[in-house]
C-alpha cells in the first residue's frame, strides 16, 4: 500500500470509528454507557503509555500513579470546593486541564531519573512510583480522604460517556500530531538507539523528560475522568492492578500503534464484564479466564493486535502485486 | 569482542572507585548495625527481626534473579506462585500432616508446578515474542493464579502454624525469638543449597552455561529450554520457602494477597542487587529487611503508610549514584 493511500485508508478507518462511538451509547443502558466511558479511560490511558513505551521505548510499569494524581486533583478540587462553590457541569470539566498540569509536572519528575536509568531498572522505578503514589494518598489523609477516600457529585452515563470519549478523540488527535513530525521521530529515534539518537543531533535530555511529561499529563486526564466516573476515589482505586491493565492492554493493542490502543482499551475493559455477563463463567471465574487469556493472545500474537493487522495487511498487498505484476 | 575490548580500555580508577565506594557503604553499614547493638538492646532486636523479614525477601529475591538472569524476564507472578504453593501447604497440614513433612512435600511440588508453569504458559510465548511479551506472560499467569486461589481456598485469611516454640530467648537485655533465628537460618540455608547446586553440580553447571550464552551451550549438547523450565522449577521451590516463612511469621497473614508486599521488597532488593548477582541479592534483601525495620522503630514521621515510598526513596539514591545496583556490572552500550 502506498504512503498516500495508507493515509486515506487510515482517516477513513478514524471517521467510521468516529461514527460507530458517537451512535453507540443510543442503544446502550445507563450503565453500559458508563463501562463506554470506562473503555475511553483506558484508551486515553494506553494512548499515553504507548507515546512513552511504544513510541520512546521507555518501559513504564507506573502509568496508574500518573492516573491517581490526576484522579486525585480533580477530586481535591471539586470535594474541597477550591475550585467553584457550584458544581456545575463545566466547572467539573474545567478540573482536567489542571489535572493535566499536574500530572505534566510529575511525569517531569519521573522522567528526570529516567535519564539515567535504562531498561529494567527504569521499569522497576515506575514500579516503585505506582506502589508509592497510593500509599501517600493513604498517609496525607486531610487533603485526600486518606483509606475512606473522597466522593464525588454523580453524573448519568450519557454525560460520562461523552466526556470520556471527547478526552479520548482529543488526546487522539493530540498524540497523532505530536507522533507525527519532529517530536515523534525524536521519540522513534531515541527508542531504536539512544546513541544513534544522540549523534544525530536528538537531545535524549529534552525528548525522554518531554516523552514522560506529555505522557503523564494524558494518563492524569484519564485518572480524572475515571475518578468522575466511578463518582468516588481512594487509594485502592489507583492500586497496582490499575498499572498493570493498562500495561496489558498497551501490549495487546500492539505497542507503537494508535489504531492498537482501542483494541487493547477494549479488551481490559470489556473482557472482564463479557465474561461476568455470559453464561459460562461466574464472577469468581473471571481473573482466571482473563489470565490464561492473556498468555493466550501473547502466544498467538506477540506483537499484539496491531501486529497482526500489519501482517495482514502486508500480506493481502503482496498477494494482490503477485497476481498483477505477470 | 569489542565489547571485550572497551572494557579493558575503561580507566581502572573509575571501575575501581564504584567498588570501593560499594564496599566501603557496606562496611559502614555492618559498623553502624554491630555498633547499635552493643549499645542498646532495643536495636539489636529491631536488626535481628529485620535480618529475619529480610531473609524472607532473599529467598523470593533470588528466585527473581535466578529467572532474570536466564531470560531477562521479571517474573511478576513469583510471589502468587510462593503464595499459590503456601495454600498448597496448608491443604497438606489440614488433611493431617505434621510441619516438617509438609515443608519438604511442599517445596517439590512447587518445582514441580513451577517447571509446569514455564512449560504451559511461558514457552509457548517466548518462541515467538520478546522480553515484554513474556513481562506480560507472567502478569497474566499472576493474575491467574491469584484468581485460582480464590476459586480453590476463597479469599478469607487463614491461619498457618509455625514450625518454631513460641519461646523466647533473653541474651544480655535482648530478647530473640526462635521464629526469627529460624527464619534466618532457613531462608540463608535455602540459598546456599542453591549456590552449591550451582557451583558443585554438573546440572548447575549447564544451567548456568545456557543461561550466559544459551547458542554455545547448545553447542556442547545442553538442552537450553529445559534448563530454563528447570529454573523456574527451581525459582518457585526458593519462593516456596520464602511463602511458607512470611506465613508463618505472626504479623503476616495466608490470603492470596499475602505475597504481594514481600514481592515488592524482593523487587527492590534483586534491583538493589544488580539484578543478575544471587548474592547482590541476599546482601541487599537483609539491608531493606533491616533498614524497614529500623526505621519503623526509630523515626517517628514515617508511618505504616510512608514506610514503602521512603524506602524506594533511599534505593533510588543508591541506584541514582549507581545505576546497575551494588554488584551490578556496568555496560557498554552500542549503537
Amino acid at each position: 500500500m502506498r504512503p498516500r493511500a495508507a493515509s486515506w485508508f487510515g482517516a477513513a478507518a478514524a471517521a467510521a470509528a468516529a461514527v460507530a462511538i458517537a451512535l453507540l451509547p443510543l442503544t446502550l443502558s445507563d450503565y453500559h454507557r458508563s463501562q463506554g466511558a470506562l473503555v475511553a479511560v483506558y484508551f486515553v490511558a494506553i494512548l499515553a503509555l504507548d507515546i512513552v513505551t511504544g513510541y520512546t521505548g521507555q518501559i513504564s510499569i507506573g502509568h496508574g500513579a500518573f492516573m491517581a494524581v490526576g484522579g486525585y486533583t480533580t477530586a481535591i478540587l471539586l470535594h474541597h470546593h477550591w475550585w467553584t462553590s457550584a458544581t456545575g457541569a463545566l466547572h467539573t470539566i474545567w478540573t482536567l486541564p489542571a489535572a493535566a498540569l499536574v500530572g505534566f509536572g510529575a511525569g517531569l519528575v519521573v522522567g528526570l531519573p529516567a535519564l539515567r536509568f535504562h531498561g529494567v531498572y527504569l521499569a522497576l522505578t515506575t514500579f516503585a512510583v505506582a506502589l508509592a503514589v497510593p500509599q501517600l494518598a493513604k498517609n496525607y489523609s486531610h487533603f485526600t480522604g486518606g483509606t475512606q477516600g473522597l466522593s464525588l457529585p454523580a453524573h448519568n452515563g450519557l454525560w460520562l460517556y461523552r466526556l470520556g470519549w471527547i478526552v479520548a478523540g482529543v488526546a487522539f488527535v493530540f498524540a497523532w500530531l505530536l507522533l507525527r513530525g519532529r517530536t515523534g521521530r525524536a521519540f522513534r529515534a531515541i527508542r531504536d538507539s539512544e546513541v544513534a539518537a544522540a549523534s544525530s543531533g536528538v537531545t535524549l535530555a529534552l525528548y525522554k523528560t518531554l516523552a514522560f511529561g506529555i505522557s503523564a499529563a494524558m494518563a492524569a486526564v484519564a485518572g480524572s475522568v475515571y475518578v468522575l466516573v466511578n463518582n468516588f476515589v481512594n487509594p485502592d482505586v489507583f492500586g497496582l492492578t490499575l498499572s498493570l491493565y493498562v500495561l496489558i492492554g498497551a501490549v495487546v493493542g500492539g505497542l507503537g500503534s494508535l489504531w492498537g490502543v482501542l483494541a487493547g482499551a477494549a479488551f481490559v475493559q470489556l473482557l472482564p464484564i463479557g465474561l461476568t455477563s455470559g453464561p459460562l463463567a461466574s464472577s469468581e471465574d473471571v481473573p482466571v479466564i482473563f489470565g490464561a487469556v492473556v498468555i493466550a493472545v501473547m502466544a498467538a500474537l506477540p506483537l499484539g493486535a496491531a501486529g497482526f493487522v500489519q501482517t495482514a495487511l502486508r500480506f493481502a498487498s503482496r498477494t494482490r502485486q503477485s497476481s498483477t505484476t505477470p | 569482542m569489542t565489547a571485550a575490548l572497551s572494557t579493558l580500555r575503561t580507566p581502572w580508577r573509575r571501575v575501581a572507585l564504584g567498588q570501593w565506594l560499594v564496599a566501603a557503604l557496606l562496611a559502614a553499614v555492618v559498623v553502624f548495625l554491630v555498633v547499635g547493638s552493643l549499645q542498646s538492646s532495643l536495636f539489636l532486636q529491631q536488626t535481628i527481626s529485620g535480618l529475619a523479614n529480610g531473609g524472607i525477601y532473599a529467598s523470593l529475591a533470588v528466585a527473581l534473579v535466578l529467572i532474570y538472569r536466564a531470560t531477562e524476564v521479571i517474573n511478576f507472578a513469583q510471589g502468587a506462585i510462593a503464595t499459590f504453593t503456601t495454600y498448597v501447604g496448608w491443604q497438606l497440614l489440614a488433611w493431617g500432616f505434621h510441619y516438617w513433612p509438609m515443608f519438604a512435600l511442599t517445596i517439590a511440588l512447587a518445582f514441580v508446578g513451577g517447571f509446569v508453569c514455564e512449560l504451559v504458559a511461558i514457552r509457548p510465548v517466548e518462541r515467538r515474542g520478546n522480553v515484554l511479551t513474556v513481562v506480560i506472560a507472567t502478569i497474566g499467569l499472576l493474575i491467574l493464579l491469584e484468581g485460582l486461589i480464590g476459586r480453590i481456598w476463597g479469599n478469607e485469611v487463614k491461619f498457618m502454624p509455625s514450625p518454631f516454640p513460641a519461646r523466647i530467648y533473653h541474651l544480655g537485655g535482648a530478647a530473640f525469638s526462635l521464629q526469627d533465628l529460624g527464619t534466618i537460618g532457613i531462608s540463608i540455608a535455602a540459598v546456599v543449597v542453591l549456590w552449591l547446586f550451582f557451583r558443585f553440580t554438573k546440572v548447575g553447571l549447564a544451567m548456568r552455561a545456557a543461561a550466559v550464552r544459551p547458542a554455545a551451550a547448545r553447542l556442547v549438547g545442553v538442552r537450553v529450554s529445559w534448563m530454563l523450565s528447570l529454573g523456574w522449577g527451581l525459582a518457585a521451590a526458593l519462593g516456596a520457602v520464602s511463602g511458607l516463612l512470611a506465613a508463618a511469621s505472626p504479623s503476616v497473614l495466608l490470603q492470596p494477597s499475602m505475597m504481594d508486599g514481600v514481592l515488592i521488597y524482593a523487587f527492590a532488593a534483586a534491583v538493589l542487587g544488580g539484578l543478575e548477582s544471587a548474592a547482590g541479592a541476599v546482601v541487599a534483601a537483609l539491608l531493606i529487611g533491616v533498614l524497614l525495620s529500623l526505621l519503623s522503630s526509630y523515626v517517628s514521621w514515617v508511618t505504616p503508610a510512608l514506610l514503602l515510598p521512603v524506602a524506594f526513596v533511599l534505593m533510588l539514591v543508591v541506584l541514582l549514584l549507581k545505576p546497575t545496583g551494588l554488584f551490578g556490572r556496568t555496560r557498554v552500550r552500542k549503537v
